[in-house]
């Protein structure tokens, strides 16, 4: 029924055979063109959406308190999550960021037979979220080895720490493990699959999911999968690949022959990379820029102890007090209210 | 009216968590009766001079609009892109994890998909990408984006006001995504229209003109007041003088006007007097009503930003008038959400008044100095923390309490621990519902932002569903009998949904029990609390 | 408002770490860094041609040599008969290193601009000829 992940498996799809076969036939296309179009427009497209946030106003200070807020010095305020300072905003951001804490709290309400409910932690969401941004974070960071050389030491030791667990199977039938095996290049598999997974099986998921949901996760599933392919099993020729890579970064690939022997397989990967970056601006991916912006938790909660100020704060219309007396003048005196001018004053100004 | 609300039993078995096979853009709105409020008459919509004010009706095909409503919508949307941050970034990254989805009170009572926070939203994102976005343009549906039709625009209004803009969802989003900030905008937009409903817009008009939303006219609301400082003499034999318009006063006290008029808030009033009148006897302050700026409540802000401006300006312009020092507010929900993140910045600076200090404690409230404004329950609990109050807490010991954060002093602010300081001082027997339905993961009473009519009953009681059932989660483990709260449409709303899904459970407001417990100087020997129940161990007595 | 500086530093500082790979190697004057030659010795270019082709070396030798460890280790066996029906004794020390005995000039030249770190040499000692270069 839902055309909406076949669509976007479908897309990934075609795109891998274009990349497949195109790439070993216009490897000048497929391995310097399109690779810089993406940066370029990645680059672009994420400035100009930044820049774009940044041009709207903030007027209001509107966090989403989590916590007791500063009163009286002998409460104890929750500096994190109800921040009145400047550090307090600064570490609350920092955990939403690197620790995700907002997902931490999730709960999964479940209505029981006689109608109770019950909200327990569900933490699935979060350590799949998790899991997937590090791995991929670090999947990312240890590619420098393409794009350095000669490499440097802390690149080295990120590759040794996240192929510190030995694994290998070695059997007859089937050698896997050489070379050593990269643990975040699993984890980010295997959570993009998870993350995939309960988008098609829980149901509430399902329901709000979008092709635009599903296409990056496919896109990412796929960019992983070439990889672990590359490096256990079909294997390609890395110095050739390094050589192709360098030339990009060292801007030498324009006078620059794609080295011969780079697998077509190679060329599935950059393309899901590139398509990748690419469509990175125009959707939600943008959340890695927006998470930074978002009004509900960058401002600190100190909204009563200083002034926040909107810039196109206007004067409005209001009921003076002054227009309210004339109203009621008469209904105030007679009831024994206080009023600014007796209903003589207020008459003889009307005739004057 | 209340035979046409579904009973409990129907209500729990019409929820239905399935989702439905067709895509949610596929369904049509259905305007159901006991779910929407009515349109607000057109009278009120014209006093306060907003746009195409008419009779109309929700479930009518023709809702009567300008010829160019999507011009005028897309303008309006366009604009407040421009103008909010939060819109645009709200709409543009949103991943639907789905983390928000089952954290809706109207969610959870209805299983309604489109009450999902992500969904909701979703209504107007999918408009978004096709009117903003160079992918919805491009891909149209799979990019999940959809033209703007009339029944998009009903899809809208039902739902933006089936929410209560409690910002529960907000607290569970990676992104702070605020649905309450969405619907803010959205009720904003459908203004544009004239798409308000009444039980919003009469109160609205109402509070422009007299200073409240219930319509009270100066001396009518120095009468209603006297009629409790009769009941406080009757029972108390002291007789209470209140203030009101005093010039020169040292605090201009605010509370909303549902205080005044209904139980059980009227109790709450009465606590205010009673503790006022005990500051003046013993510490000589001096606190001042007014009649002008008789609300605290705001329900502007479920209008749009310039209306929540219009009516709150009157705050500070009444505190200037009369030359107090600071401002007092009392127990309201959303009047807290505007004082505490909207006041200062709509209508400050407030130089004309001093940082708050409590004159007979000497606190200085330096979280308000700016807006200059502190919450009644700070400023008892301040006063309980310095012993200044003469207290006798048994006087509570028949009411079993347990407390309901609202949403707004919650999440808007993050008042959890001075009212419960308040209570636990003031009474002896209290308990707190389970720790993902209190502070800030509390959920709503169900009937806020406007909602609390009476045409919508089982929309109200859907929604106050979650609370209810942990309210009776511990009136069943510890025998709970009194639901404690600081918002007043709390006490208006909480309790028809207490007699609905938890027969047995009263409300009351802080400052009613602070009353209850509080010694007034010459007061005669109590036998009855300030409901006329008779105290614990006056049972006889009282017959 | 105040908070656009902070929002442009905000993107540099991300536009610089996504581009990082490029500003470093132009910031040092970086070359292209082709693939490194490696360094046949008289023996090795005498043979003409190792246990496999050199397409399939270039890529599969460490496949190659796990299965070779196998047999060796674990079966016990000692021989093994390429496609063109050549046998050759499955052993690093003894056939591999005995035309290639400069590990520095062809080992390590790919390994290190490629950043791999075999485990071979934790167990198997790098010169087993003891050749002085």
């Amino acid at each position: 029924m839902n055309k909406f992940y076949l669509s976007s498996l479908l897309a990934v799809f075609v795109l891998a055979l274009i990349a497949w076969v195109g790439g070993p036939s216009a490897p000048w296309l497929f391995g310097i063109v399109l690779p810089y179009l993406a940066v370029i427009l990645f680059v672009y497209g994420v400035a100009r959406r930044v820049m774009g946030w940044s041009r709207s106003a903030v007027p209001f200070a509107i966090p989403t308190t989590g916590g007791q807020q500063r009163s009286m010095p002998w409460i104890k305020q929750n500096k994190i999550d109800n921040p009145s300072t400047h550090l307090g905003v600064f570490i609350r951001m920092a955990l939403e960021i690197l620790t995700f804490r907002s997902l931490f709290r999730n709960t999964r309400m479940k209505m029981t037979h006689e109608g109770r409910f019950s909200y327990n932690l569900e933490i699935f969401l979060w350590l799949g979220a998790i899991a997937f941004h590090y791995a991929f974070l670090t999947t990312l960071v240890r590619h420098m080895r393409f794009f350095l050389e000669p490499v440097p030491l802390c690149i080295q030791a990120i590759e040794a720490v996240d192929s510190f667990f030995r694994f290998e199977i070695s059997y007859d039938a089937i050698q896997f493990g050489l070379p050593g095996v990269y643990i975040s290049g699993i984890v980010l598999l295997a959570a993009v699959v998870y993350l995939f997974l309960r988008r098609l099986f829980i149901a509430k998921v399902r329901y709000i999911s979008l092709a635009q949901d599903y296409f990056p996760l496919f896109l990412i599933m796929g960019i992983a999968f070439t990889g672990i392919l590359m490096r256990y099993f079909t294997k390609v020729d890395i110095a050739a690949i390094k050589e192709l890579t360098m030339s990009l970064v060292t801007f030498k690939a324009l006078s620059f022959k794609v080295p011969q022997g780079i697998g077509p397989l190679f060329y599935v990967h950059l393309a899901f990379v590139s398509t990748l970056l690419i469509y990175f601006p125009f959707s939600k991916l943008m959340h890695m820029g927006g998470v930074f912006l978002s009004p509900t938790r960058n401002l600190a909660a100190n909204t009563r102890e200083v002034r926040h100020v909107n810039p196109w704060n206007y004067p409005v219309k209001v009921h003076t007090y002054e227009a309210y007396e004339n109203e009621f003048r008469d209904k105030m005196v007679e009831a024994g209210l206080p009023v600014d001018k007796m209903p003589e004053e207020s008459a003889e100004e009307e005739k004057e | 009216m209340a035979d046409e609300t579904p009973k409990p039993s129907e209500l729990l078995s019409k929820i239905d968590y399935h989702t439905p096979s067709t895509h949610w853009m596929d369904v049509p709105v259905n305007i159901r009766k006991g779910m929407y409020c009515y349109a607000s008459n057109p009278k009120s919509v014209e006093y306060l001079g907003l746009p195409n004010a008419r009779a109309w009706n929700p479930i009518e095909e023709d809702w009567k609009l300008p010829e160019n409503w999507q011009q005028i919508l897309h303008e309006g949307f366009k604009e407040r892109l421009e103008k909010f941050r939060s819109i645009k970034v709200f709409m543009d990254i949103c991943v639907r994890c789905g983390a928000c989805a089952d954290k809706c009170h109207f969610f959870i009572g209805t299983g309604d998909p489109k009450n999902m926070p992500v969904l909701r939203a979703e209504l107007l994102r999918s408009v978004y990408r096709n009117d903003f976005t160079l992918m919805g343009k491009l891909l149209g549906r799979f990019a999940g984006a959809r033209p703007m039709s009339l029944a998009v625009l009903k899809e809208w209004w039902y739902y933006l006001f089936q929410c209560t803009e409690c910002r529960r969802c907000s607290l569970y989003c990676p992104y702070g995504i605020d649905t309450a900030e969405i619907t803010m905008f959205g009720r904003e937009l459908l203004n544009l229209l004239g798409l308000n409903i009444d039980w919003i817009a009469t109160p609205v008009a109402n509070c422009y003109r007299t200073g409240n939303h219930l319509g009270i006219q100066p001396h009518a609301f120095k009468d209603m007041l006297e009629f409790f400082v009769d009941d406080i003499e009757e029972i108390t034999g002291v007789r209470v003088e209140p203030n009101f318009n005093k010039k020169g006063a040292d605090i201009l006290f605010i509370t909303p006007s549902g205080d005044v008029f209904a139980d059980p808030g009227t109790y709450t009033c009465m606590g205010y007097l009673m503790l006022f009148h005990f500051l003046k006897e013993k510490y000589g302050l001096d606190v001042t009503w007014s009649t002008y700026a008789s609300e605290g409540g705001n329900f502007g802000s479920f209008t749009s930003h310039e209306t929540m401006k219009r009516l709150n300006a009157k705050m500070y312009l009444e505190a200037k008038r009369l030359g107090v020092k600071w401002i007092l507010g009392g127990e309201c929900g959303h009047m807290w959400l505007v004082i505490n993140q909207y006041m200062d910045t709509m209508n400050g600076p407030a130089d004309f008044l001093e940082v708050p200090v409590n004159p007979i404690t000497g606190t200085r409230f330096d979280n308000a100095a700016s807006t200059k404004m502190v919450h009644l329950s700070e400023f008892t609990a301040d006063l309980i923390k310095h012993g200044k109050l003469d207290l006798k807490p048994e006087r509570n010991d028949n009411k079993i309490l347990t407390f309901h954060d609202s949403c707004n002093p919650s999440r808007g602010m993050g008042m959890f621990d001075e009212p419960r300081y308040v209570i636990k001082n003031v009474a002896n027997h209290f308990y707190d519902m389970p720790a993902n339905t209190i502070r800030e993961h509390t959920f709503c009473c169900g009937s806020g932002s406007g909602l609390n009519a009476g045409e919508n009953m089982e929309e109200r009681m859907a929604g106050g569903l979650p609370r209810a059932n942990a309210v009776k989660y511990v009136h069943e483990k510890y025998g709970v009998n009194m639901l404690a709260c600081v918002c007043a449409i709390d006490r208006a709303a909480l309790p028809a949904s207490m007699a609905y899904w938890v027969p047995g459970m009263q409300v009351t407001g802080v400052t009613e029990l602070v009353a209850n417990a509080l010694v007034l100087p010459g007061e005669q020997e109590r036998t009855t609390d300030l409901r006329g129940e008779p105290l614990p161990g006056m049972e006889e007595a009282d017959e | 408002m105040n908070d656009k500086k902070w929002i442009v530093l905000g993107l540099l500082i991300f536009m610089a770490l996504f581009l990082s790979p490029f500003l470093y190697n132009v910031v040092t004057g970086a070359k292209a860094a082709p693939m490194p030659e490696v360094v046949l010795t008289e023996k090795a270019k005498a043979a003409k041609q190792c246990v496999m082709p050199t397409e399939f070396m270039r890529t599969e030798h460490m496949q190659l040599l796990d299965e070779w460890r196998l047999k060796v280790v674990r079966s016990g066996l000692r021989d093994f008969t390429n496609t063109e029906g050549k046998t050759f004794n499955m052993s690093l020390s003894n056939t591999c290193m005995d035309c290639h005995s400069n590990k520095a000039d062809f080992c390590d030249r790919c390994h290190n601009y490629a950043s791999v770190k075999p485990y071979c040499w934790d167990c198997h000692i790098d010169n087993p000829q003891g050749e002085t270069k």
